[in-house]
């Protein structure tokens, strides 16, 4: 068992000096952005584009249920995936028996995942 | 660096900067920012070269080798969704609004099936890290002969990722407008239209890296060059598949119509995430008969 080195990554200084370049460059144009365009205000044209006829009512309209219900499928989901990520950087020291227990754990996954088909929670219809 | 679009012409700064007067101020101007500022920061842990040896010192063409580069990039890239997301609800626009919500539906739909397909190469180089990935496949094993399926969905995600034809719903143009930057003006939109272009240089670098030898080039070796002409001819060889890809990017959007949401969803959560899985498992079940344990 090697002992492990708690010693500073210098790829994360790397990282964050990309994070502060690419940040430098979003505040840099909003500053541009801020003096150099012509300003003009006017009650109608302020208004929400809308095909040319006056607008109606509030835009924050409620919408579809099924956009929900993904979003907590994804949530769901994801989480599956992110457990696989630790077996497959070792699968090759687990072996079979990982694959056996990944496949065990991957047919309760899709057994949820067909119960959902199955009650059409992805029926877009 | 990136395929220049019309809206990147410096005009982008003159024009008026609009916001309209129902629009949530702060996370209106907001949105590019962050849609902008993911898309510059996913480039750091992608190898673009060798190393090259000057004046003493080894320089590794990679801005940083994280050995956990592939949850880097596509925990980053998730973010992204943030951007379009505020972008058009803040807009109080009614296009924008069910752009922002096709786009976000779209984009975590899709990340599942790349989550899975991006396994199945972890599983078969057992490290995160995009250089050891990239140097396992030194020579001509590239993975791409290896993973044919794998990267078949790798690459209908990254469409649907990048928001491009044939998964452009969130801004097609007959319907809705504009999409989510129906309301953006001046350098705004041209944060989201530069990111978009952004992301899909990354996702070809990504293609090349993953499933094409990335800075890898077959037979190169036997010529008996020296090193840093060897890494300067790999970088251009990285830089000439990714071109490629977007060249396949620009040739799909011209030649392939697009879906209705409904085929959109079925395809990607009924159809690429069981067969990500299949194809995780099969890999699997190869590896291990191949190294006979």
């Amino acid at each position: 068992m090697p002992s492990i080195q708690l010693q500073p990554d210098l790829n994360y200084i790397a990282v964050l000096l990309q994070i502060g370049i690419a940040l430098a460059f979003v505040l840099f144009t909003y500053a541009v952005i801020a003096v150099a365009g012509p300003k003009l205000k006017g009650k109608n044209k302020d208004e929400n584009f809308e095909c040319g006829i006056e607008a109606q009512g509030n835009a924050r309209v409620p919408y579809s249920i099924k956009y929900f219900l993904v979003a907590i499928l994804f949530v769901l989901f994801d989480v599956e995936v992110i457990f696989l990520y630790p077996w497959a950087v070792n699968f090759k020291q687990l072996g079979w028996i990982g694959l056996v227990e990944m496949t065990l754990f991957v047919g309760f996954f899709l057994f949820g995942f067909y119960y959902i088909v199955h009650r059409g929670a992805l029926k877009w219809e | 660096m990136v395929y220049c679009s019309p809206w990147l012409t410096e005009q982008s700064f003159f024009k008026e900067d609009f916001t309209p007067a129902h629009a949530d101020k702060f996370l209106f101007n907001l949105a590019p920012g962050i849609a902008m500022f993911v898309a510059l920061i996913t480039g750091a842990a992608i190898p673009w070269g060798g190393t090259l040896h000057l004046f003493g010192t080894d320089y590794a063409l990679q801005i940083a080798d994280l050995n956990i580069g592939i949850l880097y990039i596509s925990g980053v890239v998730s973010i992204g969704v943030y951007g379009i997301m505020l972008g058009g609800w803040a807009s109080n626009n009614k296009f924008a609004l069910l752009g922002a919500i096709r786009a976000s539906s779209q984009m975590i739909s899709y990340e599942i099936g790349m989550g899975i397909a991006i396994i199945a190469i972890v599983m078969m180089s057992g490290s995160l890290s995009l250089d050891e990935i990239v140097r396992q496949q030194a020579g001509f094993h590239w993975n791409i002969f290896y993973q044919p399926i794998g990267f078949l969905i790798f690459i209908t995600c990254a469409f649907a990722e990048c928001n491009r034809t044939p998964f452009d719903l969130p801004e097609c143009e007959q319907e809705l407008v504009g999409g989510y930057h129906t309301e953006y003006s001046s350098m705004k939109l041209g944060f989201f239209m530069f990111s978009e272009y952004v992301n899909m240089f990354i996702s070809s670098a990504l293609m090349a890296s993953l499933y094409f030898g990335g800075y890898n080039m077959p037979f190169i070796d036997q010529l008996g060059l020296p090193q840093n002409v060897l890494t300067l001819l790999g970088t251009a060889f990285l830089f000439a598949k990714i071109f490629f890809f977007i060249f396949f990017f620009m040739w799909i959007r011209w030649t392939i119509p697009r879906f209705r949401y409904d085929q959109l969803m079925h395809l990607g959560w009924k159809v690429l995430m069981p067969l990500a899985i299949v194809n995780m498992l099969l890999t699997g079940g190869a590896i291990l008969l191949k190294n006979g344990l």
